[in-house]
């Protein structure tokens, strides 16, 4: 995929690598330096992986502190800051350019505080999303969002794309878990908002920083919200003949006043290939299956299951299972959470992440099938189908260029009907690279202006994380001020 | 003369605040005006008046989502939800009635402009948390949207969820999308008489540690008790400790006795049923306990949040300074305290010592003169000070929108 402009990098800037280089040494130390071809080429790209840019040097540093310095002497040296948690962006969020310092903030991993009474743990963002839940499961806690990438993506990540997973329908995504931060803005002041109490206080300034993509400044520590984690959980599995029957399933279930902790969506393309990699006992003969997930002792489990097996019935189910015990819903959940690298083991693929009104599902997925059929590619759907957001992937060959150029055709498409029937380009993804162009079909030019100016207040030079979000044309309209010194954008 | 504009929709709203700003003039940003009391007093030319801009838009029970115009009620909303069995989880509270305003009418852009969430925010989240999507004018009169009618939706910035809480400082909302959820079948409530204000918030975090899915925390000093309609509860002059359960009937019963248990060492408690239960929450929603009845000596009241574990010690810490009753919410991290009136409602006193235990006060009932001098919202540091008025400067830059009612200048 390879038809996202990138701007041209800043000669000047380029040319001064090595005196650049040798000033991060100076300020972080040589150990959290990386400035050899070969260090620098493992940051060159996320998981939106054909786009790669040789960073200018990669800086891991290990204090707060350290970050602050880097960030200012960039700033006084006009040179862009590109922060990286894990680098599994599927939107190229975390892309590096050739003319920027990538700060990763992966050795800043340590648990700093658990306040089990008061269900809040401190920690420093370059914890694995899953290293918080386990530094509290001994006690029967968990930090409630859980993406597919759990095991490696950071919670910085998480912050900076507001990240969501399978049972966010009941606990919420990112910005509903977390309560504080502290942050590093591009000049090298260190501002801490919110903290161990239920409102932060003035106006809501986590909820800017949160989903800004890293744009507004490097967060290094939070304070998250932990939950108490229920007494047991276990999935049920209902196969259907159509998408369409599972869709109507779930708003009745929706309509019905339960709200299960997951609802999850897949079609049979997706369950073929998860299975085979999982095993976890998906049926193999339906065009639809929901992983529906409820809590609560044994009893109110079984009663909470047979409830929805009632009302699931008008739609027919093909099969229904209930997980047979701990063992087979780690299954079914790992089948689910590694859909993505399943199916990477047997077409490469592009992850498109809209949401839409959950009543247009049975119109939307026809579309996409059409949409990509006529592209000549296969689809394959896996999402969350309890809030709407849904994951196309659309298979290609990353061999054959114009394979891979229709495949992100089609997905522009899919993401322009997201819009059209209510939704939107992104539910938990971001933006990036990836759709940033797409944005002026979700906003007009004041609702894009209105977000720029923000941009501004914290980064007035647009130094942080630039050329990703918004639209590259986008500063040419108006007011903001001049703030990108890249030359023409050329292809990438 | 203060001029009052009452758009009928957004396209007048937006004349009205170019008209504003073209000609200089700031105005006041209100709804019902039942939280007019609060913040610092404002005086200013004009006020805009948002109860023009009527009605729900759009309601889909199924997708758990409604929209509707920033003026509509929060009545006519609940009672739209009722009719679907659903309803705003959050428990919006009602701050008329303890600030002397008038209770029942405030507005669905006031709720989210002021992020008001009740009781059930501590397993539900706040106003912040529910809110999708926004239609909004600036104070240079454009236009904008931010989120959408989507349960999820990370596409730009949040900009939605950042105008909650900000008093209508920074932009005038003229629509609100939002999530809505099923009501509960069944809620009943545990209540203990008598726990000291530490035990007493020991006991909540102990609940909310528990596997339950406790939907409301609360801790009221024995002054604080006989304000309570339900007779049986202000009958003793004592602590009441009241905890949530609401589920479908038989998980309320079924947790409600495994609760029990678990607490068993704070001794037995009594249970409200269902209709009690309604009653006591509501109660609580409208801030009865914490508001005076006529007659009584007027007393000042403050918001703070603190970490439950130092709760009980920020108003221990206070007590020893002026005369105190306090209401503590989400299992004592949010404290309603009422104090003695005083020329600065004890502010100094009350900032200093959060300043060492960790948290922040909101001044919300006091007299003009009282709100005019002591900062009512929580100081800022230099740094959080620059963003707040960095980003007035981006919504509002001529600051027609309620200039200087949560900070001079902003
Ligand atoms: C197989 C797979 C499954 C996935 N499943 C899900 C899913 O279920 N749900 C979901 O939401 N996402 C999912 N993702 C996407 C991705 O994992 C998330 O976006 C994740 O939050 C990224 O975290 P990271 O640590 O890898 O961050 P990176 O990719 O390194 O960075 C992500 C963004 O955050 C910014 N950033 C990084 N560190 C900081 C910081 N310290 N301060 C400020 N900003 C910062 C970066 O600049 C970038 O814009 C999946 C990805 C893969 C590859």
């Amino acid at each position: 995929m390879t038809h996202i402009r990138l701007p041209e990098p800043d000669r000047a800037i380029v040319a001064r690598r090595d005196q650049i280089t040798a000033d991060l040494i100076a300020i972080a130390g040589r150990d959290a330096v990386i400035s050899d071809e070969d260090g620098r080429r493992a940051f060159e790209t996320d998981a939106l992986t054909s786009y790669r840019r040789m960073p200018l040097a990669v800086v891991l540093p290990e204090t707060t502190e350290t970050i602050a310095n880097i960030l200012r002497y960039c700033h006084t040296q006009g040179v862009k800051v590109i922060a990286r948690g894990a680098g599994t962006s599927l939107a190229g969020g975390a892309l590096p350019a050739e003319d920027a310092v990538v700060v990763g903030i992966s050795k800043m991993n340590r648990v700093l505080d658990i306040d089990l009474p008061g269900r809040t743990m401190r920690v420093q963002t370059g914890i694995t999303n899953v290293s918080i839940t386990a530094a509290v499961a001994p006690d029967g806690f968990f930090y409630a969002p859980d993406p597919s990438s759990q095991l490696a993506c950071t919670l910085a990540g998480n912050l900076g794309m507001n990240s969501g997973g399978a049972h966010c329908l009941k606990y919420g995504v990112t910005t509903n878990n977390v309560l504080g931060v502290r942050m590093v803005l591009m000049t090298g002041e260190i501002v801490d908002i919110g903290g161990p109490y239920v409102d932060a206080a003035g106006l809501d300034l986590l909820s800017l920083v949160i989903g800004s993509e890293g744009q507004m400044g490097i967060i290094t520590e939070a304070t998250v919200r932990i939950i108490r984690a229920a007494e047991g959980a276990r999935p049920m599995l209902l196969g259907f003949d159509s998408s369409e029957a599972a869709g109507r399933c779930v708003s009745a279930i929706i309509a019905s006043g339960i709200i299960p902790v997951a609802i999850e969506f897949m079609d049979r393309p997706a369950i073929e290939v998860c299975e085979a990699y999982a095993k976890a006992g998906y049926p193999l003969d339906c065009e639809a299956l929901l992983i529906i997930e409820v809590e609560g002792s044994e009893t109110e489990i079984t009663e909470r299951l047979e409830q929805m097996l009632e009302l699931a019935k008008p739609f027919r189910p093909s099969s229904h299972a209930i997980s047979s015990g701990p063992d087979q819903s780690a299954k079914i959940w790992k089948g689910r959470k590694s859909a993505f690298g399943a199916l990477g083991r047997i077409a490469d693929y592009y992850c498109m992440d809209g949401t839409i009104p959950l009543g247009r599902l049975p119109e939307v997925l026809t579309a996409i099938s059409q949409i990509c059929t006529s592209y000549g590619l296969r689809v394959a759907n896996i999402f969350h189908a309890g809030d709407g957001n849904l994951h196309p992937l659309i298979m290609f060959d990353a061999n054959d260029p114009a394979s891979e150029q229709r495949a992100e055709q089609a997905g522009s498409d899919i993401l322009a009907l997201c819009v059209e029937v209510g939704g939107c380009l992104t539910g938990e993804h971001g933006v990036g690279i990836e759709k940033r162009d797409l944005m002026a079909k979700q906003f007009n030019a004041d609702d894009l202006r209105v977000q720029m100016r923000l941009k501004s207040v914290f980064d007035p030079g647009w130094l942080l994380n630039p050329a990703k979000v918004f639209p590259l044309d986008a500063d040419q309209r108006g007011d903001l001020p001049a703030m990108r010194s890249s030359t023409l954008p050329a292809a990438a | 003369m203060v001029e009052t504009l009452r758009p009928t929709n957004e396209a007048e709203l937006q004349s009205a605040l170019i008209g504003l700003s073209q000609s200089g003039l700031a105005a006041e940003i209100r709804g019902a005006g039942s939280k007019a009391a609060i913040g610092r007093p404002l005086q200013l030319p004009a006020v805009i008046e948002t109860t023009g801009l009527s009605g729900i838009t759009l309601y889909e029970p199924t997708e758990l989502v409604m929209s509707a115009r920033a003026g509509t009620s929060l009545g006519e909303v609940e009672s739209t939800l009722a009719e679907r069995g659903q309803m705003l989880a959050f428990e919006p509270m009602d701050l008329g009635p303890a600030t002397g305003g008038r209770g029942g009418v405030q507005t669905m852009g006031a709720v989210f402009a002021t992020n008001v969430s009740g009781a059930r925010r501590i397993a539900a989240g706040a106003a912040r948390d529910h809110l999708l999507g926004v239609r909004a004018v600036n104070g240079r009169g454009e236009i904008f949207k931010s989120g959408g009618r989507v349960l999820k939706n990370v596409t730009g910035y949040d900009v939605a969820r950042a105008l909650t809480g900000s008093w209508g400082t920074l932009a005038v909302l003229s629509e609100v999308t939002f999530k809505v959820l099923p009501k509960p079948q069944e809620t009943q409530t545990l209540v203990y008489v008598g726990l000291s204000d530490d035990v007493g918030v020991e006991m909540l975090c102990a609940a909310m540690g528990s596997p339950f899915e406790i939907s409301g925390t609360v801790h009221l000093t024995a002054g604080l008790t006989s304000r309570l309609e339900l007779g049986r509860l202000s009958r003793e002059a004592a602590t009441v400790t009241a905890i949530r359960i609401e589920n479908f009937t038989s998980s309320v019963a079924y947790r409600i006795g495994r609760l029990k248990d678990a607490l068993k060492i704070y001794g037995t408690p009594e249970l409200l049923e269902q209709d009690a239960s309604l009653l006591f929450w509501s109660e609580l929603r409208r801030l009865s306990p914490v508001t005076p009845a006529p007659g009584d000596a007027p007393t000042h009241l403050w918001r703070i949040s603190t970490a439950p574990r130092q709760a009980a010690k920020v108003v221990d810490a206070i007590r020893r300074n002026m005369q105190v009753e306090a209401c503590y919410d989400a299992s004592g991290g949010l404290i309603w305290l009422e104090v003695t009136a005083s020329a600065d409602a004890g502010g100094a006193d009350i900032r200093r010592i959060l300043s060492t235990h960790g948290g922040h006060a909101t001044l919300i009932r006091a007299e003009p003169a009282v709100r005019g001098s002591v900062e009512v919202f929580q100081p800022m540091s230099a740094s959080v000070e620059r963003l707040t008025r960095g980003i007035k400067a981006a919504f509002d830059p001529s600051a027609v929108l309620n200039p200087g009612r949560m900070y001079a200048g902003i």
